[in-house]
């Protein structure tokens, strides 16, 4: 049995028909095509599918489709104003060599940017560190990750996002 | 070449943009029209006959294509997975080899064998007929604890391997040896278990395959750090597929830490099927199936003995091994405990004398083969885990002992009595500059203060050495290899002056595409922007040997460099011929052909365009085009070497540690890129720390069960156990490549295991703890510290 669900998802309506099963994750890879929104594990523990859903950072992993019925949903495709201008989250992993394979990455991005927001663009080390322990990262050994969200806090601030 | 973005230059990376904004291509991604997926129905239980295997209902299921057995293989004559390292035992005996097929036929062997293989529409009608087929299995006892795998009346696990035993292998003269241990004033002894860990790269293992019906050619996409070996595999052992029809991409690949080296069971079946179904076919291992049949890790038991003289000068060292292979031979499983491992039990020392002895054994559990630097972590875990010991034992500091036995830098080349020729290094300064950074001369203090909050404070060293990109082919061929081991690289320009560079290295987070496009910028002066690093497609680029053992830049690197200079030296004829002098004459710098002592030049890009459109050309003895392929193989092994210094609290109390410090001096040689370098270290020093720390796969010892499958019982190390790390370098380049490179990505996982745990022995210590095992959770140490404390109310 098939049922219909539809959502904004970057800013665009979408629809489409799912089993009740359906991930929200599997809607955004395998219905809508959008593959940049990851899967690492199926605990719901690498934070790999991490979206915004209604501002809020979720694991796309964790919920149906279905409970995204009406939601504004935020993915890594739609994050960057444009090509050549990308979201200071993604300036900052970028400038602070924050990722390695990628895998992780757009997890790790949009958790990065809620937990900024959630404590009002001023964070700490230790603070950093202890918000990413629903992200998993195998490569990097978190070093320039966490020196990335640093980085991001202000610049994030500043440019009013 | 611009400072900015040649050798030496932090260049942001190239490959992050597609990664930052959701358009890295990894094999799951792959939009493929008419697409099956597949789900392999796996063993769940360790050891057991197959009596039947019934498919009837699940044939009926909805969406479902196909499903495939072990005996469809069998009719097929589908040839068995290998194992391409031959090592001989003792007495000059091949390794025994058992089959190793595909799936399996009428025995399981461990927990996650693959028994079944559903093609449906649709991956979950795939999982849900899964179900719905009835395997009658006869379960067997199963041998899953290593220790006793060898013993008389452990289960065997293959017929083919009496008594489990693989290969008992030893390098040395045990009588030599022995003498200098008749001789020592002090003798230090170990016994230690290696954990055993599973890799856990963020993608899990993934192929997709379709099959051309006009052509008869196959295209397989695989998680791969090595496409073409993956090809060669299955094309000449495996399928029989020719190399010519078999194209093999790994495309964006999310990590791999050796676990993607190897030929595996699905892929294989994944590509075998297309043909067949008719449709290509897609599968993703979730991460469960990524626990139960990925190659795990390391996993060996060990007893060590060290011989000093009375000053504490180190006479022989005497290592018995018990190494664990799992259920099968594993692609390059049996060199990791031998070649890849004694060989490097000199460590940074002058031992003169070393024995070491290791019995290689199958077990009831998944495959276990390379896994992020395969041997050379074991190898350091036992040297430096038993220089440690005997400082303290005989009241000498640990840096002091460490530095009484380095080779000293005059020494070099050095052979070491365990095969290996170091070709340079400098270990002293590398040690005084971590001990500086780390202000080991303020640790007492610290110590003290930590005491007065409860804390038990510790220091650790670790100085490790590794022979890393692999590897000179006629040395690992006289030792067993069935392979080469040099790179390839290809360098060819596009008319308008833009150049395309194939690799056989491949990326899975390296930043291959930024360092190699900084070794063609620094070369041949080409702006970076329009350098394309070409890597992962058998189709698109020349025979390699991939990524693994710290070899892209040492060895592919270097194939760059000796194409860059067939490059140059036809560009220089061309040049000659634009400019009418002679090419003797011909000079290039920075992108510019010169002629000596004149103003006369002209530009790389005019000398392709004329390479290209050869209208005025020196056609007499020189070809059309700028293509130069080039082949590098390395006169021997590359010897990174490094000192790290952990510090570390322990909550008596909890048994909780706390990293407080990280200390890592490396020398690497010559740096390309050091954002690069240390992105790499810091990431090995995490999967080191996590290997002493909290990582460690569990098997129930009766039912051979992975206790340890998933990410709620596998504790994988995150951002909050770990403070930043402090890195610096100290540099010996390497005498042998063109860029005087050692390789960097194998370090940190390789050194720090002993770096923590000697810290945690250091902390311990004055309470009366004697020994923990890896890894150090906190029942573990807290269950230590009540042993000592019992002990000592005794």
């Amino acid at each position: 049995m098939t049922i219909s669900v539809a959502m904004t998802v970057n800013g665009k309506a979408v629809s489409g028909k799912v089993e009740a099963r359906t991930l929200l994750v599997q809607f955004l890879r395998e219905h809508l095509g959008m593959t940049g929104t990851h899967v690492g594990c199926d605990t719901s523990q690498c934070g790999a599918c991490v979206v915004h859903v209604d501002g809020k950072s979720v694991k796309s992993c964790t919920i149906l489709a279905v409970q995204a019925e009406g939601a504004k949903v935020l993915t890594i495709e739609g994050l960057a104003e444009s090509a050549d201008k990308l979201h200071p989250m993604q300036e900052a992993f970028r400038e602070n060599h924050a990722l390695q394979c990628g895998f992780c990455t757009p997890g790790m991005v949009m958790s990065a940017i809620d937990m900024v927001k959630r404590h009002n663009y001023q964070l700490d080390e230790a603070t950093v560190r202890r918000e990413l322990e629903g992200n998993l990262c195998r490569c990097t050994g978190y070093h320039n990750i966490v020196k990335a969200i640093l980085a991001a806090a202000p610049a994030m601030k500043s440019a009013g996002v | 070449m611009t400072a900015a973005t040649g050798i030496g230059a932090r260049v942001l990376r190239t490959e992050d943009k597609r990664f930052l904004t959701g358009t890295g291509r990894y094999v799951d991604d792959l939009p493929l029209a008419r697409a099956t997926y597949a789900y392999f129905l796996r063993s769940p239980h360790a050891h057991a006959k197959i009596t039947s295997i019934d498919i009837s209902a699940a044939a009926k299921m909805p969406g479902v294509v196909n499903i495939f057995t072990g005996k469809d293989l069998v009719d097929a004559k589908v040839g068995g997975l290998i194992c391409g390292w031959v090592v001989k035992d003792k007495h000059g005996q091949p390794h025994k080899a058992p089959a190793h097929p595909v799936m399996a036929v009428d025995t399981v062997r461990y927990v996650g064998d693959t028994v079944a293989m559903i093609v449906a529409n649709s991956y979950d009608e795939a999982k849900d007929a899964a179900e719905a087929i009835k395997v009658d299995y006869d379960v067997k006892s199963a041998t899953i604890d290593l220790a006793t795998a060898l013993d008389k009346g452990a289960t065997e696990v293959h017929p083919e391997a009496p008594g489990n035993l693989i290969y008992d292998w030893e390098i040395g003269v045990k009588a030599d040896v022995d003498a200098a241990f008749a001789k020592a004033a002090h003798v230090t002894k170990l016994d230690l278990v290696n954990n055993r860990l599973i890799p856990n790269a963020m993608e899990p293992r993934a192929a997709a395959a379709e099959y051309d019906k006009g052509t008869g050619n196959y295209t397989l996409w695989s998680t791969s750090q090595n496409p073409h070996v993956l090809r060669l595999i299955l094309s000449a052992f495996v399928l029989g597929i020719p190399e010519h029809k078999l194209r093999v991409v790994a495309p964006d690949v999310g990590g791999g830490f050796g676990s993607k080296i190897f030929c595996y069971a699905d892929e294989t079946m994944v590509c075998w099927a297309a043909s067949r179904v008719g449709r290509p076919i897609k599968w993703t291992a979730e991460r469960s199936e990524s626990f139960q049949t990925d190659c795990h890790g390391r996993d060996h038991v060990t007893h060590a003995e060290l011989a000093l003289d009375k000053d504490g000068k180190f006479l022989a060292l005497k290592v018995e091994t018990i190494a664990n292979m799992g259920a099968y031979l594993s692609t390059f499983s049996t060199a990791v405990p031998t070649y890849l491992y004694a060989t490097l039990l000199a460590g940074q020392y002058t031992t003169p004398l070393i024995y070491a002895n290791v019995k290689a054994a199958l077990t009831h559990t998944a495959p276990v083969d390379a896994y992020r630097g395969a041997g050379r972590p074991e190898a350091t875990f036992v040297i430096e885990s038993i220089v440690s010991k005997a400082a303290a034992e005989m009241k000498i500091d640990a840096a002091e002992l460490r530095r009484m036995n380095f080779i000293p830098s005059t020494a070099f080349p050095y052979q070491t009595p365990v095969a290996l020729q170091y070709d340079s290094g400098n270990y002293p300064p590398i040690i005084d500059e971590a001990m500086k950074i780390a202000d080991y001369k303020g640790f007492e203090a610290r110590r003290v203060e930590a005491k007065s909050r409860g804390k038990l404070r510790g220091i650790g060293f670790s100085s490790y050495i590794e022979a890393c990109g692999l590897a000179p082919s006629q040395v690992v061929g006289s030792l067993g290899a069935g392979v080469g081991q040099w790179e390839s690289a290809q360098i060819k320009f596009n008319p308008t002056g833009n150049v395309q560079v194939m690799t056989g290295a491949h990326s899975h987070g390296q930043g291959h595409e930024t360092t190699f496009a900084q070794l063609i910028h620094d070369k041949l002066g080409v702006p970076m922007d329009q350098i394309e690093i070409v890597h992962g497609d058998t189709a698109t680029t020349p025979f390699g040997m991939g990524t693994y053992g710290s070899r892209s830049l040492a060895v592919g690197g270097s194939a760059i460099v000796k194409a860059t200079e067939k490059i140059i030296a036809k560009g220089k004829k061309v040049a000659a011929h634009l400019m009418e002098a002679s090419v003797a004459d011909v000079e290039f710098e920075n992108g510019t052909f010169k002629v000596a002592g004149t103003d006369k030049s002209v530009p790389l890009a005019q000398v392709v365009f004329a390479a290209y459109v050869p209208h005025n050309y020196p056609h007499a003895d020189t070809e059309p085009g700028m293509d130069e392929n080039a082949f590098y193989d390395p006169a021997n092994f590359v010897y990174p070497a490094g000192t790290q210094i952990c510090e570390l609290e322990i909550d008596p109390e909890t048994g909780t540690t706390e990293i407080v410090a990280f200390t890592a001096i490396d020398d690497f040689g010559n740096i390309i890129n050091p954002m690069i370098v240390e992105g790499q270290v810091h990431g090995g020093i995490v999967q080191g720390v996590g290997q002493a720390l909290m990582e460690g796969a569990v098997y129930d010892k009766g039912t051979g069960q992975l206790i340890s499958g998933s990410y709620m019982d596998y504790t994988m190390p995150r951002a909050d156990n770990f403070p930043s790390f402090k890195l610096g370098y100290k540099t010996t380049p390497c005498p042998h490549n063109p860029l005087g490179v050692k390789g960097c990505g194998e370090a940190g996982a390789i050194a720090s295991p002993a770096a923590v745990m000697n810290a945690i022995h250091n902390a311990l210590a004055p309470i009366g703890v004697k020994h923990v095992e890896m890894p150090a959770t906190p029942l573990n140490v807290w269950q230590s510290i009540q042993g000592a404390q019992r002990q000592a109310a005794e």
